[in-house]
């Protein structure tokens, strides 16, 4: 399921609901990427996250099709917030249960990878000297580059 | 008739978010991106960039993509999410 929101989300609530009555999981992989104080040697004071509606969606399923293709995976669950943030704010949750931790850790790795690479989101920055719309970054790219 | 869409720092450089052009059969994203330069000749330094990324139909494609009557055409520069 992908869940695009400007709310929070509960890990407990998400990681229960990825369990529920499911006995043939043996593994579960979370994972929550949060609002850093420091990028790039640039003091964050906060930051707004804009997408594009429609092709988010859309990418993130591509996503998600090319991992269940690779691991077998038994249910999972992204959401990813927009707007505006704090420090320590939670920004993205990847959750994924499968019969062995393998699976479940490399297709939450491998969706990761891919979100940050392909998937429609931008960041700008608020610090002291203004908003800094957020690079691109070599290692996210290199990253991304290890499941071809 | 082609709508197109700009976003994050792109959509602020030319202070443009959306519009739609109307363009000649088989023209590529190349194709366009000069069309709106020929419109809007103050666009071209941020339209040239080599780093923008192009979607047709909210799919990823490369600028020699051939563009359809009807379709939804984006511009942006290399995501940043998660």
């Amino acid at each position: 399921m992908i869940v695009i929101q400007p709310n929070d989300f509960d890990v407990g609530e998400e990681y229960q609901t990825l369990v529920a009555g499911d006995t043939a999981a043996g593994a579960v992989v979370t994972f929550v990427g949060r609002v850093r104080d420091l990028n790039l040697g640039r003091d964050v004071l906060g930051l707004h996250l804009e997408h594009y509606p429609g092709m988010t969606e859309k990418s993130l399923q591509a996503i998600v099709d090319e991992a269940q293709s690779r691991w077998k995976i038994l249910r999972w669950k992204i959401i990813h917030r927009i707007g505006d943030f704090h420090l320590g704010d939670n920004i993205v949750f990847v959750g994924v249960s499968s019969a062995h931790r393998e699976d479940a850790f490399h297709a939450a790795e491998f969706i990761m990878d891919y979100l940050k690479t392909h998937a429609p989101f931008w960041k700008k920055e608020l610090t002291k000297a203004g908003s800094v719309w957020v690079e691109s970054q070599a290692k996210d790219m290199r990253a991304a580059k290890r499941w071809e | 008739m082609i709508s197109v869409l700009f976003f994050a720092q792109l959509r602020e450089q030319l202070q443009c978010e959306k519009l739609s052009v109307e363009l000649p059969a088989d023209s590529s994203v190349t194709g366009l991106r000069e069309k709106l330069v020929e419109h809007h000749p103050t666009w071209l330094e941020f339209l040239a960039s080599d780093k923008l990324l192009f979607s047709v139909n909210q799919t990823l494609v490369k600028a020699s993509h051939t563009i359809q009557d009807g379709d939804e055409v984006a511009f942006f520069p290399p995501v940043t999410g998660g």
